[in-house]
């Protein structure tokens, strides 16, 4: 496959063809901060924290680095000032809607403690609705178990009546998910009376 | 019917309908389109059936049911040819002296004419003003045929082009065409469809899509519509040449279920092309083959961008997904696809017939050809216009809208739907133009144009658009989905008096974070009526955070207040206020308790002696001592 070379923050990183720039940066060992991505899937973009700046023939542009393509001669940024902003925002944003959601680690690294908008929802609400659980579910189990219902502030995960019948016995989007954030979830699973769970996700809430 | 199998059998069937046409026959055109739809010219069309029985002119008088003529304020439209006499909003019970003063003794009945102003009574069609200020290029044939008929779109050169293409044609020189004609998407981006149509068609992979996009959600606008319900066969033989040129074979049409006539219609179209052998395998002998298949989108306004149609049509939900890969490279299951505006469709056949100078001659020096617009708001003539592009808004406003009723101002015009810009008075002689718009923070969009006048609140209408496109986000990005919840929230509190300064550049903030930061363009377009009204009407804004709607429309910035100098105490106020907020003796005068008050409008709209007004702001705080 055809090398590509890109530099990262000054760094020169060499990348495959077909790859996009998170997956070069993971390589190269440069963290980008995600909350959707995960290299078994489809890139979705669409938490937006891995949103990095580029520059591409002199002109600067915001992409999704867990989308885009990696190119040739591109040179790329991944902590200026407009990219850092956007994650602070993210985080202030999410702060009010899923306080106990998987972006609490990086609103600690960006030292983040309350956000300026009002709580929208429980202290405890886990869900980023980063989809990971979904796209698992559909495009590796192909079981179309788990899904959004719900359009803009609406939205919200739910199972498929019907299509969860085998998820007691799987549970794998419990490992996809970061910790603490299925339980509502695993209230479904009860619901549709499946057997109590004996994940390790389960016990650790 | 029989199945054409060159371009010279299709002149010959063209020749063949001319000749059945004859010109000295009356023909009763009534517009069958939504507005007129709506306005009961379905009654009216069975009523013209009746009344030519029982006048025995059956078979003498044709009568035909077309798609929209774009004056949707005056409709039901009826047009009399060859005479082109033009009724206006008429009525079941006007049909009997139609037919027989007009139909029969030629004469003319003055009161469903046109009136104008200036001139008086206006006869023809074409020589109302709101028509005579317009270039219908693509819209114009709207009104001259059967919408249901591919023998009046074929009598009138339709397929002449398709024709043209498939015999004289290489599919380069077809793109080549395009290309030099500059033609850009009518859809909103004004990407230039050559170059799109270009690298669909130097993209790997097989088969490839041509798609035509008509999920056209903006509220008020309906050109597209128009323009899929009255003359489907315009937009089916644009993608046809289209879809040559590029090498597909597989067409989709992507209209909305609640377009229920254009469904309808182009249905009724693809039938009857494929008849003709318009459509299907060996296209006019030609060699190529091409079909076409409608899909019916489920009713999100966000289906309407171009990758979360293609997941709609693959069957997945309408969500749209980043396109740093274009979908002309991978869009419908992942092949090479292209995908247009129907008006953008409706274009090509023009270019081909009459080549890219001739197309060249209409519009600016990077926006060529028309545009229809949909003109709507506060304006007098509401309807369908196609103009050329560099016209000025102020020409479009009062030249062919006729200007603002009831003697109000103008205060500003947003193009392109909820998220274009509002523009100033100020700005009005703007040339409308892709990049022009742009320039003010606005957009062409797909065409929506929404008049206000003197009495409409910005930050209404900010508030109004951001609620329209919050509802309407998808919520797959966060950007989007919390951003604008939270720009709303905030609106809403300028709305209701509760906001201070920090609160406006905290908006600020959002706007351009959501801009920025957003997947898809409804989430990178949708802070402009803000931003553009931050910037043109910050007095407004202002005025809120010091309590007061200065235009008097944010409910909980105002009051109803009784003028004791010119209440009369007829108790009409008091008897229509449905919470007993009014008090008072006969002849005496009257009040009103704010507390008991829903702020309903009740007694505003019933005084007959202007004695209830709305105040707000420091207005409100003098008369409430004055109250008490």
């Amino acid at each position: 496959m055809e090398n590509i070379s890109l530099k990262i923050n000054g760094k020169n990183v060499q990348a495959k063809k077909g790859m996009t720039i998170i997956q070069a940066a993971q390589q190269a060992g440069i963290t980008i901060p995600n909350l959707c991505h995960d290299d078994r899937l489809e890139p979705y973009g669409a938490c937006r924290f891995c949103m990095v700046e580029i520059e591409k023939n002199g002109r600067k542009k915001l992409v999704a680095s867990c989308c885009y393509p990696v190119e040739n001669g591109l040179a790329v940024n991944t902590k200026t000032e407009k990219v850092e902003n956007i994650r602070k925002m993210l985080i202030e944003l999410l702060l009010a809607v899923s306080p106990s959601g998987s972006h609490i680690e990086l609103a600690k690294e960006y030292g983040i403690k309350e956000s300026r908008f009002k709580l929208e929802s429980s202290p405890e609400a886990p869900c980023d609705l980063c989809g990971l659980c979904v796209r698992y579910c559909t495009d590796i189990k192909k079981k179309n178990a788990v899904c959004f219902v719900g359009r803009g502030v609406d939205r919200t995960v739910a199972l498929v009546p019907g299509a969860s019948d085998g998820c007691s016995s799987c549970r794998e989007c419990f490992d996809v998910c970061d910790a603490g954030k299925m339980v509502y979830l695993v209230d479904m699973l009860q619901e549709i009376s499946c057997p109590p769970l004996k994940s390790k996700f389960y016990q650790n809430l | 019917m029989r199945k054409l199998q060159s371009t010279s059998d299709m002149e010959k069937l063209r020749k063949e309908l001319l000749r059945k046409q004859d010109s000295s026959k009356s023909c009763i055109s009534i517009c069958s389109g939504t507005g007129c739809h709506a306005y009961g010219s379905e009654k009216v069309v069975s009523a013209f059936e009746n009344e030519l029985k029982k006048q025995k002119l059956e078979g003498k008088v044709e009568i035909k049911r077309t798609g929209c003529h774009g004056f949707c304020e005056k409709g039901p439209i009826v047009v009399i040819y060859p005479e082109e006499i033009c009724y206006l909003q008429v009525k079941i019970e006007d049909v009997k002296e139609i037919v027989s003063r007009t139909i029969k003794a030629g004469r003319i009945i003055d009161r469903l004419l046109y009136t104008d102003l200036k001139t008086g009574k206006v006869v023809h069609e074409s020589e109302i003003p709101f028509y005579k200020n317009q270039t219908r290029l693509i819209f114009g044939n709207n009104r001259k045929i059967e919408s249901k008929s591919i023998e009046d779109y074929i009598a009138l050169d339709g397929y002449n082009a398709l024709g043209k293409a498939l015999s004289e044609m290489t599919p380069k020189k077809v793109l080549d065409e395009i290309k030099k004609a500059n033609l850009r998407g009518r859809g909103g981006g004004g990407f230039p469809a050559g170059r799109k149509w270009e690298s669909v068609c130097n993209a790997p992979g097989e088969p490839k899509y041509v798609i035509v996009n008509c999920d056209e959600g903006d509220p008020g606008a309906y050109m597209d519509r128009s323009l899929m319900e009255g003359n489907p066969h315009s937009v089916i033989e644009g993608l046809i040449i289209g879809a040559y040129a590029i090498g597909s074979h597989k067409g989709y049409i992507y209209v909305r279920q609640e377009y229920p006539l254009a469904v309808e219609n182009t249905e009724l179209a693809i039938k009857q092309a494929e008849e003709y052998g318009l459509l299907g395998k060996n296209i006019l002998n030609s060699g190529f083959d091409f079909t076409i298949k409608i899909h019916r989108g489920a009713g999100a306004f966000v289906s309407g961008e171009s990758s979360a149609l293609m997941s709609a049509i693959e069957g997945k939900v309408g969500e749209p997904r980043p396109k740093y890969i274009h979908t002309s490279e991978k869009g419908l299951w992942d092949k090479p696809t292209c995908l247009n505006n129907v008006e953008t469709w409706a274009n090509v056949p023009f270019i081909i017939n009459k080549g890219a100078d001739w197309f060249k001659t209409f519009g600016t020096e990077n926006s060529k050809g028309t545009k229809i617009f949909s003109l709507v708001g506060n304006v007098n003539n509401t309807g369908l216009v196609e103009v050329p592009m560099g016209i000025t808004l102020r020409e479009i406003i009062y030249n062919i809208g006729g200007g603002i009723p009831n003697g109000k101002k103008f205060k500003a015009v947003q193009n392109g739907g909820p998220s274009g810009g509002c523009i100033p008075e100020t700005q009005l002689d703007l040339p409308v133009d892709f990049d022009e718009l742009n320039k003010v923070g606005s957009m062409m969009g797909s065409g929506g144009m929404i008049v206000m006048d003197e009495d409409t609140c910005m930050v209404d209408i900010a508030r109004y658009f951001v609620k329209f496109l919050s509802q309407e986000s998808c919520g797959k990005c966060t950007p989007c989905r919390e951003g604008l919840r939270h720009m709303l929230r905030i609106l809403d509190n300028i709305a209701d008096g509760k906001a201070a300064e920090e609160d406006i550049k905290r908006l600020e903030e959002l706007s351009e974070f959501v801009k920025e930061a957003s997947l898809c363009a409804l989430g990178q377009t949708a802070p402009n009526p803000v931003l553009s009204t931050l910037k043109y009407f910050r007095d407004e804004y202002d005025a809120h955070l010091q309590g007061e709607c200065p235009v008097k429309v944010c409910k909980e910035l105002i009051q109803y207040y009784i003028d004791p100098e010119k209440c009369k105490g007829c108790g009409l106020c008091l008897n229509k206020c449905p919470t007993g907020a009014i008090s008072g003796e006969k002849k005496g005068v009257h009040t009103i308790d704010v507390g008991k008050c829903i702020k309903c409008g009740a007694c505003f709209e019933v005084c007959n002696f202007d004695a209830v007004s709305k105040i707000s702001g420091k207005e409100r705080n003098l008369k409430e001592l004055t109250y008490n």
